[in-house]
């Protein structure tokens, strides 16, 4: 019932850290390449954020997700969009379902580059009733630019992050009157001029800071919602739409379903500094292992993955075990997350739990300090932290696991 | 095959109107569909079949066992599991024989077991058996620390209450009756009929007895949002609001139907492999208690809490309600809360201040109330309208003609169980349809054929609400992150192109 084919290497996810891995791949010859695209058009998030601030000529998004498929094409490699993987038949064989029927792909690589997603109301906890007008930047970006669709008529927006920003202008777009940006921070995790763009805009939106969502209100269609403030003072703001933002968590559906290992902070599949998973052939990059970083940033990482691939397709060794590397508290998660002997180094992405006054990160194992760096700025939650990577050839490959502490 | 949304209504009398489309007020009127020579109506305040209570259900298909031995309740959900279980097989309606486990976490809980098994006995239950702490473990590996016994009741399964109830509303509109949806009644009076000279009769029938065509006789007349539904015979299964039909028609009431609230949190497909059996508290003196139990659909269930409130809207969750709940779970199933949460919501039970189901017949008033139906109503569902239509035609007697009950044709409703192939795993439908290999939702895996299916079906869905539970399109993890604006777009384009889907 399920056409059988093989294929050198299989890139799941055509978003740009897929798309910038198969266009390297194929251009470099490492045999047949195919991505797999579960919707309608290649391209990823991009195609969604209709604003500039993409690639190094600050393009749109649609006109970089545009250049990164013509990239994987001109390279030679095959781009299916439509086509949904849906499980695994085999440590490297994925199972496919798309408009032409089923397919059982089995491959020599399999790169996993699902992306991310922002979690939704429910996952949040959000109380109340579940009126409609609930959404997420990703589905108002979609319904507006895509769609061009009716949202509402006055929204809140919860979050003061970049994707944020981005649904405040999707709102703008659509005619929709923003009633606030509401954050439990205490000020907008975006550069100043940015968060201070919006007071000058179109119409002026409150930024209140220190507040949560602790309810939402309507039946129907979403009335309102009520706020809790940090003096514990309460109040309810009227409107008809609201848009979740960020606190985003990876796709990890297909790895967990394959039984690749993921890692307890960023619930991504753990991968070495060569994207290596704990799964011989298996590879993962991009927001799928760590939300959420800019796409360049995804991008970079799949142009990356390449020589590691080749280096598999050639008959490198898998490193086996390794050394983990684990985020204390305040910080929430780092990557990559497992150190192995012969990885390439580069950088480590954190995110911290809470606000941080130019930290200083430390890196310890066993005990003995491998590195100390000083961040020379205030850092929020959800916004790039970043260690630099010399210290890895400091690392006992066969002692303890690597912490990274704030000192 | 008539469903109506808007504008006004039939002036015919209807020969039996059943208010309420929720589970029990569809199955009432799937069974009156059978007999053919009867007029009948169900008319609905909501947009939508199941839209009230039966949505929000813990869907199981209860075997009875923890039942009061004697009662009405008991004897409707013994011999409905069997119905349900039975009709579900034919129609497509997802059902897993899951069993479940009754946990004792205490001595006092595990002295209670025995007790319960012979309670499951005397419902006429006989599968029950009492386990050991051991057996507890090695059945249910992921169970929190200090389970000391459980009693193991394999009869228990999990249902699909949506299809459920879609399945016996579309029967029952393809078996000639006029569903009547935004159909909020809002008096009840009586009419009576002008004397009119009896229709010739059909030329096939030898009937010489038909008494609805004789004119002259006094109607209900139902005031609703949409104007007046004129009927002959009334059953009142309007769930919370059966209490206020009841009392507006017989001017006094049986019973008064006091919400009690129960909030649940389902969790993700992810979470599916921790949990086997639907994993129920020993009951107390507090009530049911909190379960946990797999869903059809491949999530997991928490819930549900018990609150008794005055508010027959209150179908909100509290932040309160969701710390609770994840208290409890945390001590049965702990490595369930590290999962990823898709939905959070509360339901209403139609509780009232008796033990047992409140289902009167008032013959003098042409008037059945079916009142009281709580949680076990999904199994009893079927059970009890075939003892509705037994009271109707001992009321009624020779002024209704129930007795040429003829065959519904059968129904195959759309699969969203995870048991059982769904279209996408389908290479053989999606090669005589291309629309069900197209998957547009894809945290629930719901392809484009299936949306356009639910479009153009019998009992359409009336909104998004209402599309997810015939297809579960928007219902995953992701709430529509992916798949929201190409959901809606569908929706919406599908009343003005047809070539939309």
């Amino acid at each position: 019932m399920r056409r059988q084919r093989s294929v050198d290497v299989l890139v799941v996810g055509a978003g740009p850290a897929g798309l910038a891995a198969a266009a390297r791949l194929a251009a470099s010859g490492a045999g047949t390449v195919e991505v797999l695209e579960r919707d309608a058009r290649a391209g990823g998030v991009p195609r969604h954020c209709h604003h500039g601030g993409f690639g190094r000529w600050g393009v749109t998004g649609p006109q970089y997700a545009e250049s990164l498929v013509e990239a994987a094409l001109g390279g030679g490699a095959a781009v299916r969009t439509g086509v949904s993987a849906t499980g695994w038949a085999g440590p490297l064989c994925l199972e496919t379902t798309g408009p032409h029927g089923l397919e059982r792909i089995t491959a020599r690589a399999v790169v996993l580059a699902t992306g991310a997603r922002e979690r939704p109301r429910s996952a949040r906890l959000v109380p109340g009733t579940r009126p409609a007008g609930v959404l997420t930047t990703g589905e108002l970006q979609q319904a507006v630019h895509v769609y061009g669709q009716e949202i509402g008529t006055r929204a809140v927006v919860v979050g003061a992050e970049p994707v944020s920003y981005a649904a405040l202008s999707a709102l703008r777009r659509a005619g929709v009157e923003v009633a606030a940006l509401v954050t439990e921070e205490t000020r907008a995790q975006v550069g100043r001029a940015r968060a201070a763009s919006t007071r000058l805009g179109v119409a002026w939106v409150p930024l209140l800071t220190g507040a949560v969502v602790t309810e939402l209100l309507g039946r129907g269609r979403l009335s309102g919602v009520r706020l809790r403030r940090r003096d514990g003072r309460e109040s309810v703001l009227a409107c008809d739409t609201v848009v979740f933002t960020g606190d985003f968590v990876p796709d990890h559906e297909l790895a967990r379903r394959g039984g690749v290992l993921l890692d307890p902070g960023t619930r991504g599949p753990a991968v070495d500094g060569s994207f290596r998973t704990a799964s011989p052939g298996v590879f993962a990059v991009g927001n799928g292992v760590h939300a959420v970083e800019p796409a360049r940033v995804a991008a970079g990482e799949g142009a990356r993955v390449a020589e590691a691939v080749r280096g598999h397709l050639g008959g490198a060794g898998w490193p086996s075990g390794g050394v983990p590397v684990v985020a204390e508290t305040p910080l929430r998660w780092v990557a990559p997350n497992r150190l192995v002997p012969g990885a390439a180094g580069g950088r480590f992405i954190l995110r911290t739990a809470e606000a941080l006054g130019c930290p200083v990160l430390v890196v310890l194992q066993d005990g003995r300090c491998l590195h100390r760096q000083r961040v020379r700025r205030r850092v929020l939650p959800n916004q790039g932290l970043y260690l630099s990577g010399g210290w890895v050839g400091k690392v006992d490959a066969g002692g303890g696991p690597v912490r990274v502490v704030v000192g | 095959m008539t469903v109506t949304t808007k504008g006004p209504l039939p002036s015919e009398p209807y020969d039996v109107t059943v208010v309420g489309a929720g589970v029990v007020g569809s199955a009432i009127a799937r069974e009156l569909a059978g007999h053919h020579r009867l007029r009948v109506a169900l008319v609905e305040a909501s947009g939508d079949v199941g839209d009230g209570t039966s949505k929000a259900n813990t869907a199981i298909l209860h075997t009875g066992f923890d039942a009061v031995p004697g009662s009405l309740e008991s004897r409707l959900v013994r011999e409905g599991q069997r119905l349900l279980a039975a009709y579900a097989a034919e129609s497509g309606i997802p059902v897993e024989p899951v069993g479940a486990l009754l946990v004792a976490w205490d001595e006092e809980q595990l002295a209670a077991l025995p007790g319960l098994l012979e309670k499951a006995e005397a419902n006429g239950y006989n599968g029950a058996r009492i386990i050991d702490a051991d057996e507890v473990r090695s059945r249910e590996p992921h169970l929190g620390e200090g389970a000391l016994g459980a009693l193991d009741v394999p009869g228990e399964s999990i249902i699909c209450p949506w299809t459920t109830t879609l399945a016996y509303a579309t029967q029952a509109v393809r078996g000639g009756v006029d569903l009547h949806l935004n159909c909020e009644v809002e008096r009840v009076g009586s009419w009576e009929s002008p004397p009119a000279p009896a229709p010739a009769p059909p030329p096939d029938s030898d009937s010489d007895s038909d008494s609805a065509s004789s004119g002259g006789s006094v109607c209900h007349e139902l005031t609703t949002s949409r104007g007046a539904v004129r009927t002959r015979y009334l059953i009142n299964a309007a769930g919370l609001h059966a209490d206020v039909l009841d009392r507006r028609l017989l001017g006094r009431g049986e019973f008064t139907v006091t919400p009690r609230r129960g909030q649940l949190i389902v969790f993700d497909k992810l979470a599916r492999d921790l949990v086997r059996h639907i994993l129920l508290p020993v009951p107390t003196a507090l009530g049911k208690g909190v379960l946990v139990a797999p869903t059809v659909y491949g999530n997991v269930l928490l819930g549900p809490t018990a609150e008794e409130l005055d508010d027959k809207r209150a179908t909100g969750t509290t932040e309160d309600g969701l710390a609770g709940l994840r208290a409890k779970g945390r001590r049965i199933l702990p490595a369930l809360l590290d999962e990823e949460v898709t939905a959070v919501y509360a339901g209403l039970r139609a509780a009232t201040e008796h033990d047992d189901y409140q289902i009167h017949s008032s013959p003098e008033a042409r008037y059945i109330t079916v009142g009281g139906i709580r949680s076990t109503g999904l199994t009893a569902s079927m059970a009890i309208a075939e003892y509705v239509v037994g009271l109707l035609a001992d009321a009624a007697g020779p002024d209704l003609d129930l007795t040429v009950a003829g065959d519904l044709d059968p129904v195959g409703m759309p699969n969203l169980g995870e048991a059982f192939p769904r279209p996408y795993q389908r290479a053989d439908l999606i090669a005589t349809d291309s629309a069900y290999g197209s998957i547009i939702c894809h945290c629930e895996r719901v392809t484009r054929g299936e949306i356009r299916d639910a479009l153009i079906s019998t009992v359409p869905p009336g909104s998004l609400e209402g599309l997810r539970r015939r297809t579960r399109a928007r219902g995953g993890r992701c709430q529509g992150f992916y798949c929201g604006a190409a959901v809606r777009e569908l929706f919406d384009g599908w009343g003005e192109s047809g070539a939309a889907c």
